[in-house]
């Protein structure tokens, strides 16, 4: 298969998430909570030639609707990401993802005596963007330092896995 | 107690210019909430109270203060209540193990809105990273970090800074040492938070490898353009040095207690390290101390430990006077 027939396939209605960094895919199908066992038809594109990126990668969810809460966590791990929603084969409405300036809720403290890792403590995690370029986060409450590597380990659900 | 600024930090505001907030009302979270002319205000006051004597001032009359020691610290609780006493204020406090009891189970949040409830400010100390900061967004009243986590330990800088001021008449210019652990140790890394807000000539941190000052204060160091330099051996650069700020290295934060014991010799200081140092050298510590100081310097000029931990009460005073808005 070659790789413009990859790019072109077309959904009647959906979401594409274009200009992922390459490799990202999977991490931002996790992002998003899609394991694969909802039903969704799901088309995962993984190192494909690109002009912005050099090589992308490109998920197409067919009949997914993304929520500004899932755009903003998308951002975290694919900050080059653009959304394109799909309406009867059209594009109805195109946007780059932003890593919001503060990130509430979606990520975890790596430093284990942070206040917002504290058993039944009712506090979100709360992170500022304190460098677009390279992307580095800085939690509120105890200044612990997130770059851009280290967040897809730290995402709300998944970090228990990791840690 | 400001959970409407809770997004954007007080110094934000002090930096741009916007307001000028002064401290009545102002939680005490972290000394980069601070602009040096707040501190300058603070010490000014901190100065005319400490002139006054010992006497007892009747300013915070039918106020309550809550000290909320969750982490054991008989010094700095101390030093909080006669503060608060000679304001005239009423304490209510508890301490370590009792924490334990009045928690019981339950989570910080619910210990805040209770003290909160009975008193008009709050003290905390926490060891988890944070919690005076969301002690503060819960509370209506003011708090104030009494030590949380690794990092803030607010008080203690202005009195490091305080002490500095009355030692040498300025902060600015001076060459300083921070020593022993810059990781772990809340009041090395206030303290050197603290100095960023004033022009040191030159900052080293002294410490062994695992030790290291965290790349957090690395990064606001070069932000706010000091220049300082990680050292690993005192003795390379104390005829440098004005100004020698020393803490504790912790046994615990070694994985090996060899690599311990080997470091340990050599960032104790003793009077044979200081026939290096300038005359005009002062060694300021937070206390309590073990044995990273030799007693033999206890006696020496070189001491100012002692004046250092004597000037808690007046600055904590300053305070709280300034906090509650008070004129004395
Ligand atoms: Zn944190």
């Amino acid at each position: 298969m070659s790789t413009s027939t990859l790019s072109v396939s077309k959904l009647r209605n959906g979401t594409v998430i274009d200009h992922i960094p390459a490799g990202r895919a999977l991490d931002v199908l996790r992002v998003l909570g899609i394991t694969g066992k909802e039903g969704l038809r799901i088309a995962i594109i993984m190192n494909v030639e690109s002009k912005k990126l050099g090589k992308k990668d490109i998920v197409k969810i067919e009949g997914k609707k993304l929520s500004r809460e899932e755009v903003s966590a998308i951002a975290l791990i694919a900050p080059t990401a653009t959304i394109n929603i799909i309406s009867e084969f059209n594009v109805v409405s195109k946007f780059r993802v932003e890593v919001p300036e503060i990130v509430e809720g979606i990520l975890l403290c790596p430093n284990p005596t942070c206040i917002t890792n504290k058993h039944q403590e009712p506090v979100v995690p709360r992170f500022r963007r304190i460098s677009k370029n390279p992307l580095i986060l800085q939690c509120d409450y105890c200044g612990t330092l997130l770059s851009e590597s280290d967040i897809a380990n730290y995402i709300r659900g998944r970090a228990h896995e990791t840690r | 107690m400001c959970p409407l600024t809770a997004y954007i930090p007080v110094s934000h505001y002090v930096v741009m210019g916007f307001v000028k907030l002064g401290f009545k009302g102002r939680d005490v979270i972290s000394i980069l909430d601070f602009s040096r002319e707040d501190l300058e205000e603070l010490f000014a006051y901190a100065d005319r109270i400490e002139k006054m004597g010992r006497v007892k001032l009747r300013v915070l009359e039918g106020k309550i203060i809550a000290l909320a020691f969750f982490e054991p610290s008989t010094r700095t609780r101390l030093s909080f209540e006669t503060a608060a006493k000679r304001l005239g204020a009423d304490v209510i406090s508890f301490s370590g193990e009792e924490a334990i009891s009045v928690a019981k189970g339950e989570n910080l949040a619910d210990t805040i809105r209770m003290l909160d409830n009975y008193s008009d400010l709050i003290v905390i100390r926490h060891r988890y990273e944070g919690a005076a900061k969301f002690a503060a967004e819960i509370a209506k009243n003011p708090v104030i970090n009494a030590g949380d986590g690794k990092q803030h330990h607010p008080t203690q800088a202005m009195i490091d800074l305080y002490t500095v001021k009355k030692l040498y008449g300025t902060i600015d210019g001076l060459t300083y040492a921070v020593v022993g652990d810059l990781r772990y140790g809340r009041a090395a890394t206030s303290f050197i938070y603290a100095l960023t807000l004033f022009k040191p000539k030159f900052v080293y941190l002294v410490s062994p490898p695992l030790l290291r000052a965290r790349p957090e204060t690395l990064k606001l160091l070069q932000e706010r353009g000091i220049r300082f330099k990680e050292v690993e051996n005192i003795g390379d650069v104390i005829s440098d040095v004005d100004v020698m700020y020393v803490t504790r290295i912790q046994k615990e934060r070694f994985p090996d207690p060899l690599e311990y014991e080997k470091v340990k010799g050599s960032y104790k200081i003793t009077m044979d390290i200081l026939s290096h140092a300038k005359k005009e050298l002062r060694i300021l510590h937070p206390l309590p101390k073990v044995d990273e100081i030799d007693p033999e310097v206890d006696k020496s000029p070189y001491a100012a430990y002692f004046l250092q931990a004597a000037y808690g009460v007046p600055v904590r005073m300053a305070l709280l006077a300034l906090i509650f808005g008070v004129e004395i």
